[in-house]
């Protein structure tokens, strides 16, 4: 999966935004009238220099393309950056951004 | 007891999955699994959510602020943002109480600055609840989005 991420030191803001189809497994196929497997990300984690300041558990009520956005205390500029993510298949995504 | 009983069951048989999963050959058996609360994820009601997460007991709080729309057309992409002042965040889940799985997401932090967001599926017109761990105590608020085309398929 693709992971974008954007990090400011100012606002202390860390917005990461995800392609992925996140299937629940409830919905059917508006053509074969079939149940889409499920495949959604199950767990995301963000850390800052390291230190992982987000230890995300994920299921499958998160919309199409996850976005995830939030705010963490002392983030400064030149700050280490770090999003690693898996879904339900295995698929792993990671990306690295430096606060500014 | 009966709960209690009933995530014992629950968990034996997501267990059981696993093994048919390795058997299959879908998942090899070193393979690390992270952790997920499959029994919380798996709850079809809310209140079974909560208790999953340890948080049956958690109090209303004024401190939190779910901030989502009035009126969502789209069901299948609702925004929502978690605003709080409570000191000492260890952890936030968020729930959309009608949805056939309400537990959406749950999220532990550290150094967390009051706000995180997100965009969530949403079945029908419902409750959208935030369940916020801070100082070893639940705290809970919830907003109501009314759903005009629900976006969890079925």
């Amino acid at each position: 999966m693709a992971i974008a991420m954007r990090v400011r030191a100012g606002t202390g803001e860390i917005k990461i935004l995800m392609t992925h189809p996140s299937e629940n497994g409830l919905r059917k196929d508006a053509k074969t009238g079939q149940l889409v497997p499920a495949h959604f990300v199950k767990n995301v984690t963000v850390a800052v220099n390291g230190k992982t300041v987000m230890d995300g558990e994920w299921g499958g009520g998160v919309s199409k393309d996850p976005y995830l956005g939030f705010k963490v205390k002392g983030l400064k500029a030149g700050d280490k950056v770090a999003v690693n993510a898996e879904d339900n298949t295995g698929d792993k995504g990671s990306a690295e951004a430096t606060a500014s | 007891m009966n709960s209690i009983r009933r995530h014992v069951l629950k968990a034996a048989g997501s267990a059981g999955l696993i093994g048919t999963a390795i058997a299959a050959g879908l998942l090899k058996p070193g393979q690390a699994l992270a952790a997920w609360n499959s029994v919380g994820f798996n709850a079809t009601k809310t209140d079974e959510a909560l208790a999953a997460i340890g948080a049956s007991g958690a109090a209303a709080s004024a401190d939190i602020q779910v901030k989502a729309p009035d009126i969502a057309e789209n069901g299948a992409v609702v925004p929502v943002e978690i605003v709080t002042k409570l000191p000492n965040v260890e952890s936030i889940a968020i729930l959309g109480e009608k949805n056939v799985n309400p537990l959406i997401a749950t999220y532990k932090l550290t150094d967390f600055d009051g706000s995180l967001s997100t965009r969530m599926k949403m079945g029908q017109t419902a409750n959208v609840r935030a369940v916020v761990k801070a100082g070893g105590k639940f705290y809970t608020a919830a907003k109501e989005v009314k759903v005009t085309v629900g976006g969890c398929g079925g």
